[in-house]
This record gives C-alpha cells, sequence and structure tokens, in this order.
C-alpha cells in the first residue's frame, strides 16, 4: 500500500486483515511425534477474591510436577505477580546461581486481580528469572492470554526449574485437569509459526482457540543472549495469533537454555466473574467509567486506540529526546516518516486491538498486509505487532532507519526469532556507531556493512543472529559483553567504548534520550533490574514541565513513581491505562502527575477483587516491600550496590564533539549559569570535560538524595530501619545480607 | 434494518402516561417487575424537553467487542449472544447513547431488541418500528 505524505489525511486501512501466510498443513505430522514424557492431573480451580492459593512447580530435569501451597506470608509480603515471581526465585537460587544453572528457574505469575475483564489492561502476566545479561533477576510484565487462563485453570504461579534432555511442549489443561509434559521434537521454531500451530494443536476445535494461550521464543534465542518470550492470543477477527511479548533481560534465552520449547495453557472458556471477585458491582462500574473516558478522551489525548504507543514518536522529537544514532542526538529530518501518521495509516482500524479482554485503550496494533523481503519468510505475508513507540526509536531511529516498511521487517523477525526489540535497537545503534568511529569494520563484521541506515545489513545481522552465525552471534551477547570484547581486542579506545555503549547492569536502555533530565538519568540507573522506563519515567515532568527543580524534588520522584508502578507488576496491571488516557479534570488536581482519580480506580480494583481495604499508602508499602526485597536479592547476587548504578556517560552528558556542538548552546549556558565557568577561550575539549565533571557530580549528588529517600545507605543498601518499617525483617536471610552490607 | 423509533414531540417525555413502554419492556422482555431495567428510557427534562435513551442499532458495539459477542441478525439488529460474552462492558462505556446497560445481578449487558414490545404498550403511538439502512460500520 502507498503510504501517506506527513500531515495528509489519514485514509482508511484497505489491507484485507484476513489475509496471511498460514503455517498449520503439517499440524498433524508434528502432532504425531509428540512423545508424552509425563502425565498429571489436577483438579481444576478458580481463584477466591483473585487467588487459587496454589502454585505449579514443574522440575524438567526429573519431570517431577508439584503443587505448593500459596501461604498466607506470600501473599501479605509479596501481592503476587513479580512478587510471587522474585520470592520464588529467593528460594530456588543461592549467590553462586548464574543464568544457565539448573536451579535457576522461569516464573510466570499474574497477580491477584490479573484475569478480570472489566477495565483496561488487566490481563498481564510477569516473567522473572536470573537473567543472562545482568545475573541479578529480571522481570518481565507481558500481555497475552496466558497468565489469566493459568490462574483461571487453577494456579497463581507457574515455577520452571531444571532442564530437559530434548526440546518439550509444556501443556496446562484447566478444562480437564491434565499437566503433560511432551517431546516435540518436529516443531518449528519461530514464534509466529509456532504459536498458530500449537494453538491449532491443542484446540479442540475453532470455538477452542480463544481458550489456548502459547508462550514461545524463536531461533535467535538459541544463539544469544537477548532471547525474549512471546505470549499469543488468538485474534479472532484476524483468524490469526498475535504475540506480546517479555522482551527484557533474556528470558528467552533461559527458556530455551531448558530446552523448553513451548509452554500451552488451555483454560476455561472465560466469563466475568472468574476471578470471584469480593465486589464485582465495584469492578463493573469502575471499568465502564474508564471505558467511557478513553471513548470520550482518547481521540483528543493520545490516540492509542489508532496509534498504540507509537503516537509519541514526533512528540519525542519535537522535545529533542527522540534517540538518533545511538543516543547521540534527540532529532532527525526524516522522523516524519516513522511518526505516528504513518502508523495510523499502516495499522489496521477496523478491528479490536486489546491483548486482553476488557482492554478498550486497544494499544496493541497490527500491520497487516506485510510482505517480507528478506530471510527464510520472505515473500511470506504477515501481520506485524505494532510498531510501539520504543520499535519505532529503537530499530528505527536510533539505527538512522526511516523506512518504515524497513522498521515493520526488522519489527517483525525480531518477534518471530524471540529477539527483545528495545535491546536489538540500542545494542544495534551501538554496533553501527562502532562503525562509523572504526571500532569495527568490514573485516570485523565478516562483510556486514553496518553504516546508519542501512536496514538490509541490520537484518542481516538479525538473521546471523538466528542462524547462530558470524556478526550476529557476537552481538546477540549484547552491549556489555561487546564492549568487554572490544576493548580485550584493542579495537578501539576503551574509555570511548564504555562511554557510548547504553548498557547498565548489563542491560541495554530503553529508547529515550536522558542527557539533558537529570531526573531521568537515575530513572534508568538506579533501577533494580537495569535501565527500563517502566520503573520510572520521569523525563517530561523534570525536562519539559520542569516539575522537578531540586534535587529533593528529583528524589522525591524517584521514590514515588517506581514504587506505584511496581505495584502493576504486583497485581496484573498494565501501565498505560493509569497515564495514557486522563480524566478530564485532572489538570486541575493537586499532584496530575500522579492522575489521582486513576490510582483510586486501582485502589478500588484491589479492594474489591480481594476484599482487603487499603488506601495509597498501603499500595506503596506493598510495592515498597517487594522494591527492596528485589534490592537486596541483587546485593545476595553480587550486585545491587551503588557501584552497580552508574550510568555510561552517554546518557548523562555528551560524549564526543559532536555531541556537544550539537547543543553548545544549551551547554555553553549551563557552564555559565550553573557551573560557573566561563567557556569562552575554552576549546571544545575543556568544555566537554569540564561539563563531564559537573554532571558525574550531579548524578553522584542525585544517588545520594534518592538513597536518603529510600531509606538505603550511602551505598544503596537498605537499611535495618526500613526493613522493620515494611515487615521484611522477619526474613532471615534478607537480614543477614542486610547487616552483611551495613544496612 | 429494523429500528425503534421515538416522536418525542408525542411521546412527551412521559409525562402524560405512565411510562408503559419501560413497564412493557421490562416485564415482558426481561421478566423483571421494574420499569427502571427496560432497555429504553423516557423521562421530560428540567427544561420540559422530553428525552428518550435508545439504541439505533448503530453498531458501534459491535465494532468494539472484543469476542465478537455482538452480531447483527439478519434483520440488522444488533444481538448478544450471552455464551460468547465475557462481562467486559466496552459495549456500554462506548455507546454514545447510552443503550447499553448492565444490571447488577447480570454478567451479560443487554439492549433493545427492536422487538416493538414498547411499540404496542405506547398509549400515545410515539414509538415505531421502521426500517432503515445499515450504517457504515465506524472506527472508533
Amino acid at each position: 500500500m502507498t503510504l501517506p505524505e506527513a500531515g495528509s489525511a489519514i485514509p482508511q486501512c484497505t489491507v484485507d486483515f484476513t489475509q496471511r501466510t498460514e503455517y498449520h498443513q503439517g499440524l498433524d505430522a508434528i502432532k504425531a511425534a509428540h512423545k508424552v514424557l509425563k502425565e498429571v492431573s489436577f483438579i481444576p480451580s478458580r481463584p477466591e477474591k483473585g487467588y487459587n492459593g496454589r502454585s505449579l512447580h514443574v522440575d524438567l530435569s526429573s519431570l517431577e510436577v508439584q503443587e505448593k501451597p500459596v501461604t498466607q506470608q506470600m501473599k501479605d509480603l509479596f501481592i503476587g505477580g513479580r512478587g510471587f515471581g522474585l520470592w520464588h526465585l529467593w528460594n530456588a537460587v543461592t549467590p553462586a546461581t548464574r543464568w544457565n544453572d539448573p536451579e535457576n528457574e522461569i516464573i510466570i505469575s499474574p497477580g491477584p486481580v490479573a484475569g478480570i475483564t472489566q477495565y483496561p489492561g488487566s490481563g498481564k502476566s510477569l516473567v522473572v528469572s536470573i537473567s543472562p545479561q545482568t545475573d541479578i533477576p529480571i522481570d518481565s510484565n507481558v500481555g497475552g492470554y496466558f497468565g489469566p487462563l493459568l490462574k483461571f485453570s487453577g494456579f497463581d504461579a507457574l515455577e520452571l526449574q531444571g532442564k530437559a534432555g530434548q526440546d518439550v511442549i509444556l501443556f496446562i489443561d484447566g478444562q480437564n485437569g491434565i499437566i503433560r509434559v511432551e517431546a516435540a521434537p518436529l516443531e518449528p521454531v519461530d514464534s509466529h509459526v509456532l504459536a498458530e500451530i500449537l494453538t491449532r494443536m491443542y484446540a479442540v476445535d475453532e470455538a477452542d482457540r480463544p481458550n489456548i494461550s502459547v508462550v514461545c521464543t524463536g531461533a535467535a534465542a538459541d544463539h544469544s543472549l537477548i532471547g525474549m518470550l512471546n505470549f499469543s492470543w488468538w485474534d479472532k477477527r484476524r483468524g490469526c495469533v498475535r504475540l506480546k511479548q517479555a522482551g527484557r533481560g533474556g528470558i528467552g534465552t533461559v527458556f530455551r537454555d531448558k530446552r523448553i520449547r513451548a509452554l500451552v495453557c488451555r483454560g476455561p472458556v472465560v466469563k466475568a466473574d472468574l476471578n470471584h471477585p469480593a465486589d464485582f458491582e465495584t469492578l463493573a462500574r469502575t471499568g465502564i467509567k474508564l471505558h467511557k473516558e478513553i471513548r470520550t478522551l482518547d481521540g483528543s489525548q493520545c490516540k492509542m486506540r489508532r496509534n498504540g504507543t507509537a503516537h509519541i514518536v514526533e512528540i519525542m522529537d519535537a522535545y529533542d529526546l527522540l534517540p538518533t544514532h545511538n543516543f547521540q542526538f534527540g532529532s532527525h529530518p526524516d522522523t516524519h516518516r516513522i511518526a505516528s501518521d504513518v502508523w495510523e495509516a499502516r495499522c489496521s482500524q477496523a478491528t479490536v486491538d486489546g491483548c486482553w479482554y476488557g482492554c478498550s485503550l486497544a494499544c496493541a496494533k497490527g500491520a497487516d498486509g506485510v510482505v517480507l523481503r528478506t530471510g527464510p519468510y520472505r515473500g511470506h505475508t504477515v501481520t506485524v505487532d505494532g510498531p510501539e513507540y520504543e520499535n519505532a526509536a529503537g530499530l528505527g531511529s536510533n539505527a538512522g532507519i526511516f523506512d518504515p516498511e524497513w522498521l515493520l521487517e526488522l519489527n517483525f523477525y525480531c518477534d518471530t526469532y524471540g529477539i527483545c526489540t528495545i535491546t536489538y535497537g540500542t545494542l544495534a545503534a551501538f554496533v553501527m556507531e562502532c562503525f562509523q568511529r572504526g571500532i569495527l569494520n568490514l573485516e570485523r563484521t565478516g562483510g556486514l556493512e553496518l553504516v546508519w541506515g542501512n536496514a538490509e545489513a541490520d537484518l542481516e545481522m538479525m538473521h546471523q543472529m538466528a542462524r547462530g552465525e558470524g556478526f550476529g552471534v557476537i552481538a546477540g551477547q549484547g552491549v556489555k559483553k561487546m564492549k568487554e570484547l572490544f576493548i580485550a581486542n584493542g579495537w578501539g579506545d576503551p574509555k570511548l567504548i564504555q562511554d557510548i555503549g547504553m548498557e547498565c547492569k548489563g542491560l541495554e536502555y530503553s529508547q529515550y534520550l536522558s542527557k539533558e533530565s537529570l531526573a531521568q538519568q537515575g530513572g534508568y540507573a538506579l533501577t533494580n533490574k537495569g535501565p527500563q522506563h517502566d520503573e520510572a519515567w520521569v523525563i517530561f515532568m523534570d525536562m519539559v514541565n520542569k516539575q522537578l527543580p531540586t534535587f529533593e524534588d528529583k528524589a522525591e520522584a524517584l521514590y514515588y513513581f517506581p514504587l506505584f508502578r511496581t505495584w502493576f507488576g504486583l497485581n496484573g496491571f498494565c501501565k498505560l491505562p493509569w497515564n495514557d488516557i486522563a480524566p478530564a479534570d485532572n489538570a486541575s488536581t493537586a499532584e496530575p502527575a500522579k492522575i489521582p482519580e486513576h490510582v483510586q480506580n486501582y485502589l478500588d480494583l484491589f479492594s474489591a477483587t480481594t476484599g482487603i481495604k487499603i488506601d495509597k499508602e498501603t499500595m506503596l508499602v506493598q510495592s515498597a516491600r517487594v522494591y527492596n526485597f528485589q534490592r537486596v536479592f541483587n546485593i545476595r547476587m553480587g550486585k545491587g550496590l551503588r557501584a552497580n548504578d552508574v550510568p555510561p556517560y552517554r546518557s548523562v552528558g555528551p560524549v564526543t564533539r559532536e555531541e556537544y556542538e550539537s547543543r553548545a548552546e544549551r551547554y555553553d549556558k549551563q557552564m555559565v549559569e550553573d557551573i560557573g565557568v566561563d567557556p569562552a577561550g575554552k576549546s571544545l575539549d575543556e568544555k566537554i570535560a569540564i561539563t563531564r565533571t559537573y554532571r558525574m557530580d550531579r548524578y553522584s549528588k542525585l544517588c545520594d538524595a534518592v538513597y536518603a529517600r529510600r531509606g538505603w545507605t550511602a551505598d544503596g543498601v537498605p537499611t535495618m530501619a526500613r526493613l522493620r518499617e515494611l515487615g521484611l525483617d522477619v526474613l532471615p536471610e534478607v537480614v543477614a545480607i542486610v547487616r552483611a552490607h551495613g544496612g | 434494518m429494523r429500528q425503534l423509533k421515538i416522536n418525542l414531540p408525542e411521546c412527551d417525555g412521559g409525562s402524560h402516561c405512565a411510562h408503559e413502554c419501560e413497564q412493557a419492556c421490562a416485564t415482558r422482555v426481561f421478566k423483571l417487575d421494574d420499569g427502571r431495567f427496560a432497555a429504553l428510557h423516557i423521562q421530560q427534562l428540567a427544561s420540559g424537553e422530553a428525552s428518550a435513551v435508545i439504541c439505533d442499532q448503530c453498531g458501534d458495539c459491535v465494532a468494539v467487542c472484543p469476542t465478537e459477542a455482538l452480531k447483527r441478525n439478519k434483520l440488522g439488529v444488533v444481538m448478544i449472544d450471552k455464551k460468547l460474552c465475557v462481562g467486559c462492558y466496552m459495549c456500554v462505556g462506548f455507546c454514545e447513547k447510552g443503550a447499553f446497560e448492565r444490571l447488577p445481578d447480570w454478567l451479560e449487558p443487554y439492549k433493545c431488541t427492536a422487538c416493538g414490545i414498547c411499540v404496542k404498550a405506547c398509549p400515545h403511538t410515539a414509538l415505531a418500528i421502521v426500517d432503515v439502512p445499515v450504517p457504515a460500520p465506524r472506527i472508533i
């Protein structure tokens, strides 16, 4: 189809969204090759007030399947979701455990509120594991139907431990009470094929397909450390499987290391009250209120129903925040080619795009009728998820790629190969800057000409990653390990390589330019799992709206928002319906950045589900328990201290001359007004050095302020007083770790 | 398609009747002896003008339903398949006329099916079933 010029009227997508290449021809032969390795029965149950009271543990080494009780202490301290995941993981591993040790687990838990169908964004699963990239716990929040269907089958969490001796599928049948581990020797590998085949294989008929959800990854997870997990749902209108991603930190790599080909859950037919909430009427009333708000206001606010999160591409560019050429710059003249009006035209509009029932914000857009031009699926017609903002920025502007069709192809192959788009975007941008600066060259990349904007070379690097060949294997180790390799090989100035490789704790940065926002620098580098914006996205509050002028203001924001956002992951919520839609009178409230009415909605939803009345202070305490527990967990695994919270300088200030010159007016002004140095007569290199010293000192002061506000020592260790305040002092090992580190 | 239509000047917002339309709908269609639970509502506004909440079968609810529980029947009337409904109430929230409703005791919402029972009950012949073209689906 022809894409419109920027600013022109948006035509309705003319692509037939049911048209695509199908992959179920070989299904019978694939199924016939399955061999049941283990089958056990269980009594399916429905949650009571959000909880079943049991979790499922599967040891893939011994094929032992075990039900475990969910204790009252677990619910009190950890709530569910990410909290349950971290608790199970804590009990499974030792400080010496690394990602590919058999005792490492993958835990999937949806949280007590997850699965309600009345409120937008209430079907999330939280996935936790020891990350191959960071060696500490990673948590990822993902849509798709698996978590809710798992819970409605009878389990509040699924623990996967051990390693299978061959490729296996774990099938949980919540309709018939059967759990099976099956050898799956002939299964296709990549997610868009595998999820479609397995959905058809395990559904008894067409009407049963919405009750099936598949978790799987793709070929790249076998050969890289950045593998992600796809969680599926059946898109009834399109007649195909859709995928949402648990992207960050390489959990897909752990999944394949355990020789899991896929998880399949067949849940019961979903109805309005399967979660058996304490007060259904409040859920219904609160949900309808937000549906009306979205219907009335989304078109004049974020247009999430039309564009998903890609609506902010041009906004980020306008504020000089769109990562461009590996976070060197914040805007680009070609951004209009990947702006929201392009995606609005390219994504099908006449359909329903929620990743769980009842999500009227419907950001899970799909670009239909994409005909692939490269790789093993060349010539196939496919539906591509999104692209979300992170993908448009990461795979697009950050690599200098502004062709929407290439961007869709990059997005597609990331998804089906099981590659995190955010991670890939940041590592590809790093590789391209290394190529620009001579750290890499054609010889070192095996002939890949990874210059800015070369989408075909970028895609070939991705195909290599999936095939386990060439430079793609090196790239698939992630930015941190590439830095180490390039420095060890003497390929460039070590300081420069460290400065421009955008990772912290081993995890790649997500796609916002934090250089001019001190609060966002902390929002990224002071995260538990590594630099991901789902903890604290304060860049607009700080840089654009100037709402955080002092260190104390920034520290307060970096206290409140990470805790508030943690709460979504405890309960199975999506963050987007919190602040990608706002009540009409929100601006006139005392704290508009917090969206107070929506905070109240969440308190009501929790209380109405569990029957436990909470207020906004209790909400923060619930989060703080898990947040501080995760910090101590990091310390237990050898990180989690001040030294691990240091960002690469590219995220703090201008590394190179061209970066300084691109914003010389801003930096010179800062030198005069904030540093007290006259830039006149100073060389460019002197000005870069002065700015660096000032900014890193400022970052250090921010750490002091944030640690103090969070109740941590100057080394970033939660204090005993904070543990007592949160009731975490009942966990002896947590206390011992804190004491050993001066907390 | 079949559509329930109201002549508001004739109706007068129920100021000169016993809301027979609502009563007939609630008792005969939904088996509930309370006109508040009807699938249409008439009232007189403070200004004296008549007002009505009536489904015109526009189909916006069909467009937002995630499970295809809402479909037009062969007469063009939007019908709900309760077996497919998951109780998300997007249809309720996205109905601009406020004509898709729910009851606390029911998991599935309900709406007017243009059955005509209210037409026969109206003492002022203000209601009618008419045949109008099916509107094009809207992108909402």
